[in-house]
């Protein structure tokens, strides 16, 4: 569904935010109780952020707001107006994977791929902050993320490669935000 | 069909990355509730507050009269479907009567799906459903297993796929008198959920005519195809199901579930596309592993020799179907003992049916019998390991059969090897740091290696592009990756050249995704497949005009990097496009099947076995318990690709420490409804709860398992790891844990 469906959508009480998506400003009516997440996935069709639980419990959900990791099913669309989120969809640049996506690939950091978007954006987001130094803080920082799959091992061999990656090129594409 | 040898090429061996990562960590995989339709409603179940009774009166107004909302379903509104059992029952089903959604006013389970709620937004069928009001008539009900075992029964009718407990071997209860050493125990194991990530889901796209394309989340497209016409009436040319992805399933995508039932449903009658999302808390409402309470005896002579195995099981199922898995024959299997004697029961219990929950009844038979032996080689004061060879099995005793192969003391060797077992102390608590006490512990592990008749396609383009399709899934388990290899080595292709179509309905015929069989059976068809083009194309090369093949021998010529070559002479031979062109052939198409062979299986039996060791710390202050290392020793066959294989064993072993540390679905048994129903009270391993996991495959070599000498490695990971971890508790700590999950009340309690 295109923003304009959305709009059509709303009803009275529909509230107008601007929210730029993956670069792309959206002025969207939206009602107060639509989260960020349904937003995502039944407004702008952006399925690539999943619904495991829509209690904020799973990690499934996870964007980044303004460069932070957040559970986008425990927030409210309109609590985002005038925020940057970039979703799984907007990580890849010009083709070129992200290097947290292409090292998911590399150490099959996942099976089922549901949870992945979330883990991704999580891995992103935890370089960002910058505190996780060993793979035990790892684990713990990526913690909010569950993968029932249980490819751990593999996450935190990804997460830890990726991280020795940006140390070594500055420029990588996560400093940006 | 090609012998073993002949699938060693570039790829089948080779650790290469899953051919539809890209796919899912750009987002780009669309799941059942993901597929877009035009004007889609959105539906959302309302949930019985009742275990078992009647419904009264059900009030639908308030919600009908909410802006948006279409239609609310109920047993009082609801379409006919068929009025036989037989056709709700699929491929899987157990015996017995399958739950009808809507079907009358009766309750049998608490959480039962009794109102579907269909409005043009999810937010406003949301709204709709939490004003849907029900008057109910209550009925006692009974969820507490312990108060059913006097019901117990031997289910009369065995269900299809699952063997009976063996006959008795001698007579163990004066075996087990006589005997020097022996022990006697009850072990249980608490209910668990599947909870794969993606909750169950339905996007039914309304196609007009009466055609549907249907997104489900299943483990067979084809399963829930079937169930759909037969429930509804509907020709199978008006119902395609395409599922490419599924999040998860671990068993739970298997029978068709009450989601797809309600979203056909609606999208026949409103004659719109649907789309029906369980919630986390009501996917709690789908089948589950059934709390399980056994008996394990077991008596040896003084050197360690058993003389007598009594394994004796009570399972909890449903009112309305008899579930049964495998839980007591293990014991006749892994070890050799001349008496032995078997008992599985089940007893009624008012909740929904229990469902396959990886390495259904295998990870609870296995459990109390390798906790058993640990506990005998304590009893013997004999290292686990010896005692395990002491009584190896080169014979399957319950079947009477040969295995087709079976590697497990090199798994017991080159596991030992590789975890340390030498550094053990043998006595207990006799292994500390600081504050923590340090155990190790092992188990076995046993899967029966099955393969099932499947068909695959394998389709060559004149740009020298192979397509391989067949109704199979892929769950996370890596079969695109390994159909794709096992496709690319056969017509000598790059693995880029080769594309896999899955989870669609009008595909290849395939059994249900599940068992471990997967790999072997659609692998198997693809070999077949591939082996059928690979002949018309050679054929088509030899007979061109001035061809470099035309009087080489069929055996002489290779393919590979996309040319048709002469053994020797690389120089020699035709690129695959030329020859597409010279034979004027657009494509060269081939559908093959392939099944166990009826003879081997006469005389043979295939199981995958495994040794887990595992290193636990526990704190002996605070009882909290940390797996810090556990080696998984696999002997499964052959291995088409050691990468997205080794992530199923770990993904096994996760669940195993799952299973051991935290897993269990409490039972309020005065409302008789399930409490913890979510991913915060429901406790899965999460990053932090693992630490390193060592996966290393025994080799073995297996050509009459199946075709391509694969055995499955779905379930074999998670088995033996709960009894491994129990073990090593007890070397830790000194105490006997009996009771899954042993979570810290226990260890402080014991």
């Amino acid at each position: 569904m295109s923003p304009s469906a959305a709009d059509a959508s709303a009803s009275v009480g529909a509230i107008p935010i601007r929210i730029t998506i993956n670069g792309e400003s959206h002025a969207l009516q939206v009602e107060p109780w639509t989260t960020l997440l349904d937003l995502l996935r039944l407004h702008l069709d952006l399925t690539g952020t999943k619904k495991g639980c829509d209690h904020g419990q799973c990690g499934a959900c996870t964007v980044l707001v303004d460069g932070k990791r957040i559970n986008s099913c425990l927030t409210l669309a309109v609590m985002k107006d005038g925020s940057e989120v970039t979703t799984i969809e907007g990580l890849a640049q010009n083709g070129d994977l992200h290097p947290v996506q292409a090292a998911f690939v590399e150490y099959d950091a996942f099976q089922c791929g549901y949870c992945t978007p979330g883990q991704i954006c999580s891995a992103v987001g935890l370089i960002n902050e910058g505190h996780a130094q060993s793979r035990e803080e790892i684990r713990e920082l990526m913690s909010g993320n569950i993968c029932r799959c249980g490819a751990y091992v593999n996450i935190v061999d990804a997460v830890e490669h990726a991280m020795a990656h940006r140390r070594q090129s500055p420029r990588n594409p996560e400093a940006r935000s | 069909m090609l012998n073993a040898e002949h699938t060693q090429g570039a790829h089948v061996g080779a650790p290469r990355s899953r051919v539809d990562g890209r796919l899912k960590v750009t987002g780009a995989a669309r799941y059942a509730a993901e597929f877009p339709a035009d004007s889609l409603l959105h539906g959302v179940i309302v949930s019985s507050a009742v275990t078992r009774g009647k419904i009264k009166r059900i009030h639908t107004g308030d919600a009908k009269a909410q802006p948006g909302v279409v239609e609310v379903f109920t047993h009082e509104n609801r379409p006919s479907t068929a009025w036989f059992d037989y056709k709700y029952r699929d491929e899987t089903a157990p015996p017995g009567s399958p739950f009808r959604p809507l079907y009358d006013d009766e309750i049998q389970f608490s959480g039962q799906a009794i109102a579907l709620v269909v409005a043009e937004t999810f937010e406003a069928a949301r709204a709709a459903a939490m004003l849907v009001r029900v008057e109910y008539t209550p009925a006692d009900h009974a969820t507490n297993l312990d108060l059913q075992l006097d019901e117990a029964y031997v289910p009369p009718k065995k269900r299809n796929g699952i063997k009976p407990p063996p006959k008795p071997r001698g007579d163990a209860e004066a075996a087990f008198a006589a005997a020097p050493v022996k022990l006697q125990n009850e072990y249980r194991v608490a209910i668990e959920h599947h909870n794969p990530m993606e909750p169950h889901a339905t996007t039914v796209v309304w196609k007009g005519g009466g055609k549907l394309t249907i997104h489900d989340k299943t483990q067979g497209s084809q399963n829930s195809q079937s169930y759909v016409t037969n429930v509804f009436g509907l020709s199978a040319d008006d119902v395609e199901v395409i599922s490419p992805f599924v999040g998860g399933a671990f068993g739970s995508g298997l029978r068709p579930q009450h989601q797809l039932f309600l979203a056909v449903m609606a999208a026949l009658q409103l004659e719109r596309s649907v789309r029906v999302e369980l919630t986390r808390d009501q996917t709690f409402t789908l089948g589950y592993r059934p709390c399980t309470i056994q008996q394990v005896s077991l008596a040896a002579n003084r050197d360690g020799k058993l003389q007598s195995v009594m394994h004796n099981a009570t399972a909890g199922t449903s009112r309305f179907e008899d579930y049964q898995e495998v839980v007591v024959n293990w014991s006749g299997l892994l070890y050799d003992s001349p008496n032995a004697s078997f008992d599985y029961r089940l007893a009624k219990l008012d909740t929904y049916t229990p469902s396959d929950m990886r390495a259904p009844g295998a990870t609870l038979g296995v459990f109390a019998l390798e906790a058993a032996m640990d506990e005998l080689s304590c009893e013997l004061g004999m290292d686990p390991i010896e005692l395990r060879l002491r009584n190896y099995a080169d014979r399957d005793e319950n079947d009477d059969k040969a295995f087709t192969s079976k590697e497990l003391r090199a798994c017991y060797r080159q596991g030992a090897e590789r975890f340390g077992w030498s550094r053990r102390s043998s006595k207990p608590r006799s292994m500390r740091e600081g504050r923590e006490l340090i155990g190790m512990g092992m188990a076995s592990g046993v899967w029966e290696a099955m393969m099932q008749k499947t068909a695959a396609r394998a389709t060559l383009t004149a740009d020298g592009k192979l397509e391989i399709a067949c109704a199979t899934a892929d769950i996370g388990t890596g079969t695109y990756t390994i159909l794709a290899q096992i496709a690319a080595d056969a017509l000598g292709l790059p693995l880029e050249r080769v594309s896999v179509k899955l989870g669609d309905s009008s595909l290849p015929k395939s059994p249900v995704e599940g068992g471990s069989w997967t790999a072997a059976s659609a692998g198997s068809a693809v070999q077949a497949a591939c082996d059928s083009v690979k002949q018309a194309l050679l054929t088509a090369a030899r007979g061109l005009e001035g061809s470099p093949l035309a009087n080489v021998d069929l055996d002489r010529i290779v393919l590979r990097d996309g040319r048709a070559e002469v053994a020797a002479h690389s120089s020699a031979g035709l690129a695959i496009e030329d020859i597409m062109r010279g034979a004027g052939k657009q494509k060269l198409e081939a559908e093959e099947s392939a099944a166990p062979s009826k003879t081997a299986m006469l005389t043979h039996v295939g199981y995958t076995h495994s040794a887990v060791f595992a290193e636990v710390r526990v704190d002996e202050e605070l009882g909290v318990v940390r797996v810090t290392r556990i080696v998984n020793a696999v002997a499964a066959g052959k291995i088409i690709n050691p990468k997205t294989a080794r992530s199923q064993i770990l993904g096994g072993v996760v669940m195993g420490i799952g299973m051991a540390l935290e897993e269990e679905t409490l039972v309020d048994h005065h409302l008789g409804r399930f409490m913890n129903h979510n991913l915060a009270e429901y406790h899965v391993p999460v990053n932090a709860d693992i630490h390193d996991i060592d996966v290393l495959f025994v080799e073995e070599h297996d050509e009459m398992v199946s075709p391509i000498g694969v055995k499955g490695l779905g379930e074999i990971g998670i088995v033996g790891t709960a009894a491994a971890i129990a073990n090593a508790i007890h070397h830790a700590t000194g105490k006997r844990m009996r009771d899954l999950p042993i979570t810290i009340d226990k260890i402080i309690g014991a």
